[in-house]
């Protein structure tokens, strides 16, 4: 949807000028912008389209309108390759609010009801998959585990800061995920029992002990809330370091294995780069401690008289 | 065009599974899935993973358990091979370092579940599918195993024989979602389906916005018979608001159903005397809605589930989740009040035609878990069966695959299997629409060349996707609601003749509006809009195939619920509904159901709890 679009349809949009610099998307996120290569059909074919959903649009707000309530919602609006997205902007929507609504219902309904152009990664709708990071009203979000009425309007929808973006509120992922992979995260103990069927004891304690840093969903909030993975891309970041913390924690692996883990996690870009601010903390939909267990590898780390930069 | 020897698509616990073990086995391996592997719909699993650990139980009587779940509808070699191989498979994750919730002792610990005899459900918290998912995940990047991401698979490339038994698979087409292209997969050995779900099937669902059973439509259209599609488990503690799942560990645990007056139904009514909240699945899930239908209900919509008199301390170590999902879902404290719960669809038994190797009737394509039918589950399947089934079945696929030499399979898959042809007519004809142009499973000319038989696929997926972009017509979120509203109205939990043929016209109108469905954005970068419209015609065909197998089996047997037919007939139907798509043509003919164990024959008796 054209901003030009939405204002015909009356659903009091406002073309905001604002750009990405603004929005909190900093200039490490700040996306490429290639040519658009659009045809003339294409075109065309496009402006057909806009002209059929301003008037859909028209009723859907006509709608919402008799039900009262709305919730106004302004969207990151980016496309490298179509003609009036390719430079960053924000769309607004109002969407009719129902108790209960998370942040994500609200982007469903703007979709299906108004723009099926807008796009944002979902999957589980519970809090599991971690597709659907976000950064709403400034700071780091689950999409579908966050009530909408918990924001003051209108509620600005971006995508997570220091990634580049894909698409509207799609970033790339993939640094993150090659971090996620440099603490070589996979279980590698020293010796299994013989028998196949008999299992690797572990105590209560020390399941306890790892047990909050396996909730991660790798949903990438916290590497996105880190002023120091913003100034540092080699910085193996939180997520990455709870990783770590999951494994030199398990008392299942070795002392062997154990050393060579840490070494990987005071690596100049690693632990000792923690500057102890909480956001990954605070932003992190599971609550993990992650600072903590930061810290905690700080500690191992001076224990085990490793040296360190 | 890339090549490898063996291309599983989708990266959820079975085809995580499945890839470990071809590589295992000495295959070039690739998974290919429409989502990063951690985002797949395992994670949402709850309660855990069914098998006989202990010395005083044995997987003979997980077995059992299995086939009276199953409602006699599950094929005993199957059946036998999953109870088996579930303890070492087991054992195999917790070697790999999986959170197991532990005894004082160490070892893994295990509780109640419904349907079974004996406490053999192994879990970790109530967030079991989570660590089963990443604790594979993490196995899979310690091989090197290569991962083709948010890469949608949107047909399979076999060979057009008339026989579907003759058919090949050489690979798949698959739409890089990030750039917009097509390219092809060619598979030297075989392409496994491990895509999961079809709860996008269905309006109420606790199955997520990615499970829209894309491996059994494609399947389907490629020959290989659907089987038992009929058989749709409503789980029957799914939040009203979002169909968020409360894991049945919660009932294991001691909690408790209340209707509207505060009785505890499952005993004041007598649905279930003996074994009350943990009934299998499909009588709970027709016991609330009963309660519900007859006024007992909450605001005429659900039922309570408490589990206050658990205590806080217990409630925390076992079912913290469950304390996060009803505050963060539904916004209810469950430590200081119930819980409202309402059935949601959320598994589907029936799926691809397989035997226990994971092998369907084509050459070379193989399916496992939820997307695949053995058939473990039969009418109905008992909690924690999902997920041994996955890694079970996922393995066996993966080794069979990759070349592994295995006991020949006892159960037959494909047409010829056939003992009997189905009569039923509805009054509409399904699988098709005058004027399809969406096609059939296997066009063009005959040709043996493998790789060309992939290029001719990845050519009419681009026309495909090219016709779906350029051309003007409605949305497809509109045909995939109205199909949605129309399966939860007329086969849900309770099914009608007359709501059954309904649901046909219904879809065959749907079937209708999706030939003028386009897509509204013509981005080739991460076109949602598109994948969306792609996954809505197999929302279609599935949708097709669950009402038709519930117009034809005329009894009530597991999950399946007729109000003209209130019996289960042995006599007639202990036999399973095998859907054929042949090009368009529905074929609908009947297999019977395999009794016979290795040492035992299973003699159906009266499933009571």
């Amino acid at each position: 949807m054209s901003t030009d679009s939405n204002a015909e349809t009356g659903t009091d949009a406002e073309s905001t000028a604002e750009t990405d610099v603004e929005s909190g998307t900093d200039a490490d996120a700040e996306p490429a912008v290639p040519e658009p290569d659009i045809s003339s059909h294409q075109q065309r074919r496009m402006d057909e389209k806009r002209e059929g959903m301003a008037e859909r649009d028209a009723e859907a707000a006509a709608a919402a309108e008799a039900d009262g309530e709305t919730t106004h919602l302004r969207i990151f609006r980016y496309d490298p390759e179509v003609e009036g997205k390719s430079e960053p902007r924000f769309d607004d929507f109002q969407v009719p609010y129902e108790q209960g609504m998370t942040v994500l219902d609200a982007l469903i309904y703007a979709r299906d009801h108004y723009d099926s152009t807008l796009t944002f990664r979902h999957s589980c709708q519970q809090g599991v998959c971690g597709s659907d990071a976000l950064f709403v009203n400034g700071s780091q979000y689950l999409g579908c585990k966050t009530q909408l009425n918990e924001f003051d309007e209108p509620v600005r929808i971006e995508p997570l800061p220091h990634q580049d973006v894909v698409k509207d509120l799609v970033v790339d992922m993939q640094h993150f995920y090659e971090q996620m992979d440099a603490v070589e995260p996979y279980f590698e103990p020293d010796e299994l029992p013989e028998d196949e069927l008999e299992e690797q004891r572990q105590t209560r304690e020390n399941r306890e002990k790892i047990k909050l840093s396996t909730r991660c969903i790798q949903c990438g909030a916290c590497a996105s809330s880190c002023n120091v993975a913003a100034g540092d891309n080699k910085y193996l970041g939180p997520a990455a370091l709870n990783k770590a913390y999951r494994f030199i924690m398990d008392e299942r692996e070795g002392d062997e294995r154990r050393e060579e883990r840490l070494e990987i996690v005071e690596d100049e870009h690693g632990v000792w780069r923690c500057q102890t601010q909480f956001s990954c903390t605070e932003v992190c939909p599971k609550d993990i401690p992650l600072t903590e267990h930061i810290q905690e590898l700080k500690r191992e780390a001076i224990k085990e008289d490793i040296k360190f930069w | 065009m890339y090549e490898h020897d063996v291309i599983v698509v989708g990266a959820g616990g079975a085809g995580l599974r499945a890839a470990i073990a071809a590589k295992e086995e000495g295959a070039d391996v690739a998974l290919v899935t429409k989502l990063h592997p951690v985002r797949s719909h395992t994670g949402a699993a709850e309660g855990g993973i069914n098998a006989a650990l202990q010395d005083e139980d044995s997987w003979q009587d997980h077995a059992y358990d299995t086939m009276k779940g199953s409602d006699f509808l599950g094929d005993a070699p199957a059946i036998e091979t999953l109870a088996s191989d579930a303890p070492e498979d087991v054992i195999q994750l917790d070697h790999w370092g999986m959170p197991f919730s532990r005894e004082e002792d160490g070892t893994v610990s295990q509780r109640p579940f419904g349907g079974l005899s004996y406490p053999r459900t192994t879990y970790a918290g109530a967030e079991t599918g989570h660590h089963l998912l990443h604790t594979m995940y993490e196995q899979v990047v310690k091989r090197g195993i290569e991962v083709y991401e948010e890469w949608y698979v949107t047909d399979l490339a076999v060979t057009d024989d008339d026989d579907p038994e003759d058919r090949t698979c050489h690979g798949v087409a698959a739409y890089d979602i990030k750039t917009g292209e097509v390219e092809g997969f060619r598979a030297q050995d075989a392409v496994i389906l491990a895509t999961g779900g079809l709860g996008q099937v269905f309006d109420h669902t606790t199955n997520a916005v990615a499970n829209t059973g894309d491996g059994q439509a494609m399947a389907y259209r490629a020959g290989v018979p659907l089987e038992d599609m009929e058989f749709v488990q409503f789980h029957p503690t799914s939040l009203p608001s979002t169909g968020v799942l409360i894991s049945e560990a919660v009932r294991g645990e001691g909690g408790i159903l209340y209707n509207d007056d505060g009785e505890r139904f499952m005993f004041e009514y007598g649905y279930a005397n003996n074994e009350g909240e943990l009934a299998s699945r499909d009588v709970v899930s027709r016991a609330e809605l009963t309660e519900v239908n007859e006024g007992r209900g909450i605001d005429d919509e659900y039922i309570h589930l408490d589990m206050r008199h658990l205590g806080e301390e217990r409630i925390m170590d076992r079912l913290e989740n469950m304390v996060h999902l009803a505050a963060d879902f539904e916004g209810v404290d469950a430590l200081e009040e119930p819980i409202p719960v309402k059935p949601g669809q959320h598994y589907q038994m029936g799926g691809i035609e397989t035997n226990e190797n994971g092998e369907t009737c084509i050459e070379g394509l193989y399916a496992a878990g939820e997307c695949a039918c053995v058939s473990v589950h039969g009418a109905n399947r008992l909690g924690g069966n999902a997920l041994p089934e996955l890694f079970v079945f996922g393995k066996r696929a993966g080794y069979h695959a990759a070349g592994r030499d295995m006991k020949t399979a006892e159960i037959p898959v494909g047409p010829s299997a056939r003992t009997e042809t189905s009569d039923v007519s509805p009054a509409v004809d399904p699988g098709t629409v005058e004027g399809a142009s969406d096609d059939v499973a296997a066009d063009g000319g005959v040709t043996a060349d493998p790789t060309a038989v992939v290029e001719r696929e990845v050519e009419t997926e681009r026309e495909r996707i090219e016709g779906l972009l350029e051309r003007d017509g409605t949305n497809h979120a509109e045909v995939r609601a109205e199909v949605q509203e129309t399966m939860t109205e007329h086969v849900n939990v309770f099914r009608t003749e007359d709501g059954l043929e309904t649901a046909l016209e219904e879809l065959q109108k749907a079937r209708r509006s999706y030939q003028d469905v386009a897509v509204e954005d013509p981005s080739r970068t991460f076109n949602t809009d598109l994948i969306h419209t792609l996954e809505t015609r197999n929302i279609i065909d599935l949708a097709e195939t669950i009402a038709l197998g519930a117009l034809a089996r005329t009894e009530f047997r597991g999950a399946h619920w007729r109000a003209e037919h209130q019996t289960r007939k042995d006599d007639e139907w202990l036999k399973h509904t095998m859907i054929a798509w042949d090009d368009g043509d529905l074929d609908l003919y009947f297999v019977p159901v395999i009794l016979d164990g290795e040492n035992k024959s299973y003699e159906p008796v009266d499933r009571s709890y």
